[in-house]
């Protein structure tokens, strides 16, 4: 009986041994790809002691660009929450011609390289361009400045919010909008009163991201910056730049407030997941 | 207030979903839209609230021709199949939601408001449940919400898809017990769709039977039992067994053999009876078949009887007396003592 009881193995399961060793290949992996660099940045910035760290925060150059991420997501995050919440609204809850194909526009971003994002917006709006001249004659500045900066992150974040929503809201369909609008309530106040409030974990989650990417985000920022010291520098550039001058502490120092910004949304993103999980797990699916 | 449809068309992507649809409900009146799904009882529903715009026809509400107004002017109370009750208000807040969101000039003050609610919960016999939300509640108490936030605000007509449908049958039959008496007490004119039959027969003051976007017949639990207008209404309601049969010389004649059943006119033609409509006969004039299977429902006894004749078989259900000698295999003579022909023509 106990011999026959030892045989049995759970079909869909491993060996105790196979299981130790994956396991462990997987922290080992997770380790060295995640934990490992993210402890080196934190150990690199403090490297020369906690002095030196602080320092990095007293330069003006530093100052400026911290100021300058903030104001870019300051301004691409709400954009991109009333463009994706636009978005999600009229993919979720009306039919039209070419809905698909606008789904896969929001997809765009996602697939295209962010520096290609940024050199369409050179191209658009450069000197080089039809419309730079015309804009620089008017006093309006595009490139190498900050609405570049600002229309190249829009760019790069837009899926996030979208992306979040539609499924969410393709799920809970529209029947409590028709339960409200049956009852004399207006558009506004059918969104405002039962649209948003069914969907708000699912927006604050993509709103974290959003966030999160639009102030990490190098490769479009950097295309269209024009890299101007104190001016046009975000956190990002402004890590690279000082690597590049072998000012390692400061470098690390300004990495450390990213990594604690990626650190505080994954945070709040497990916290969300946690309790709100089956609202937001229907956009679980990029 | 009276309801009437006037030719309605409406077509989904240029399918077709009602043809051409006239019904006039009067006031006060307790109507079930009853059909097999796809038939179109829900579509008409939703165009009478305006959750819908006919491609053809008019609704009047009363005098007022209401396929002019929104949905939100039409002042209807809709009750959702599946409730669609606000997840994240409470019972209190959502029947009061329809009230709340009225212009300042209409919208009855905050004291107001809640002397409603806790009359309207009086009145679906929830009160004390005003802070719940509508998870914590069970089928039939979100139910009961749903038609306290329509009622809230005092619609001129209350319509319900599907009221029961997502309820136990125990519930389900209280509930409609509860719904009739509520109807009776408000006079509501009220509009219900239903693909339960018993439910319609049970419960309506009329019920129109439709089919494939048709109104098939219109008439009360008796009339559309007991005098099908149509082969679909009688093979829709209750039981029934059908047969192809020709009328010849006053005869109905099945398979070239009078059934002993005389019916004027001439041709061909489908013979509807009810089970319970049989006599068994000895005579030679008679439906004649194979009994199959016989099973007892309580307190009759039904037979299974397979009429083969020419190499077609056909498959009835008669309900036999229990004192009968039926065994299986044996052949069984009867005729039907009430039917209703509908020749092809018709």
């Amino acid at each position: 009986m106990s011999e026959t009881a030892s045989r049995y193995r759970d079909p869909a399961g491993e060996t105790a041994f196979w299981r130790v060793i994956l396991t462990l290949i997987a922290v080992a992996f997770l380790g060295i790809v995640v934990v490992l660099p993210l402890v080196t940045v934190f150990y690199e910035a403090f490297r020369k002691g906690s002095d030196a760290f602080f320092e990095a925060f007293q330069e003006p150059d530093a100052i400026a660009a911290i100021r300058l991420t903030l104001t870019v997501a300051a301004i691409a995050v709400p954009l991109n929450l009333v463009f994706g919440v636009a978005a999600a609204w009229a993919v979720a809850k009306f039919e039209f011609r070419g809905k698909t194909f606008l789904v896969t526009l929001i997809d765009l971003p996602f697939s295209i390289s962010p520096v290609i994002s940024g050199l369409v917006y050179v191209l658009l709006f450069g000197a080089q361009s039809y419309l730079g001249p015309i804009l620089k004659s008017q006093g309006i500045q595009i490139i190498f400045a900050l609405p570049g900066m600002v229309l190249a992150t829009i760019f790069v974040t837009f899926p996030f919010i979208a992306r979040e929503l539609i499924p969410l809201m393709e799920e809970q369909g529209t029947g409590d909008e028709e339960a409200a609008l049956s009852l004399g309530a207006s558009g506004w106040q059918t969104f405002w009163y039962v649209t948003l409030p069914n969907v708000k974990w699912g927006l604050l989650y993509g709103v974290l991201l959003c966030n999160a990417r639009a102030m990490g985000e190098f490769g479009a920022v950097s295309v269209v910056s024009g890299h101007v010291r104190g001016l046009t520098e975000t956190m990002p550039l402004h890590i690279e730049i000082l690597y590049n001058e072998y000012n390692f502490a400061a470098a690390f120092a300004v990495a450390t407030l990213l990594a604690l910004l990626a650190l505080v949304t994954l945070a709040l993103k497990t916290i969300l997941e946690l309790r709100y999980g089956d609202e937001i797990a229907a956009g679980r699916k990029h | 207030m009276d309801v009437k449809i006037k030719n309605i068309r409406k077509e989904f992507a240029r399918f077709p979903a009602l043809h051409d649809l006239s019904l006039d409900i009067a006031s006060g009146e307790l109507i079930a839209l009853l059909g097999p799904s796809g038939s179109g009882k829900t579509t008409l529903l939703r165009l009478i609230a305006g959750l819908e715009q006919p491609t053809e026809g008019k609704i009047f509400f009363g005098d007022q021709d209401a396929s002019l107004k929104s949905v939100q002017e039409r002042n209807i109370g809709f009750v959702f199949q599946h409730y669609a009750l606000f997840r994240h208000m409470t019972v209190a807040e959502n029947i009061a939601f329809g009230l709340k969101v009225r212009p300042s000039a209409t919208r009855p003050p905050k004291a107001e408001i809640r002397r409603r609610v806790s009359e309207l919960l009086d009145m679906v016999q929830l009160s004390g449940l005003e802070k719940r939300y509508p998870t914590q509640l069970s089928g039939g108490q979100r139910q009961r919400v749903a038609l306290a936030r329509a009622m809230a605000i005092e619609p001129s007509v209350l319509l319900l898809d599907e009221p029961f449908g997502a309820l136990d049958a125990k519930v389900r039959k209280e509930l409609r017990r509860w719904l009739r008496e509520f109807h009776d007490r408000t006079g509501h004119t009220t509009v219900f769709v239903t693909h339960d039959q018993e439910e319609a027969l049970e419960l309506a003051d009329r019920v129109v039977v439709m089919s494939q976007g048709r109104i098939e017949q219109v008439g009360s639990a008796d009339d559309v039992y007991d005098r099908p207008g149509s082969p679909f209404v009688f093979s829709f309601i209750g039981e029934s067994a059908e047969l192809p049969v020709t009328l010849s010389s006053g005869q109905i004649i099945f398979q070239g053999h009078p059934i002993g059943a005389a019916e004027p006119g001439e041709g061909e033609g489908k013979l509807f009876f009810r089970p319970q409509d049989v006599v068994l006969t000895d005579e030679q004039d008679a439906l004649f078949g194979k009994v199959t299977a016989c099973r007892r429902l309580a307190g009759t006894r039904i037979a299974e009887i397979d009429i083969a004749n020419h190499g077609h078989a056909y498959h009835v259900e008669i309900e036999v007396p229990l004192d009968a000698p039926v065994t299986l295999g044996a052949e069984l003579r009867f005729r039907p003592t009430r039917w209703k022909v509908f020749l092809a023509t018709q």
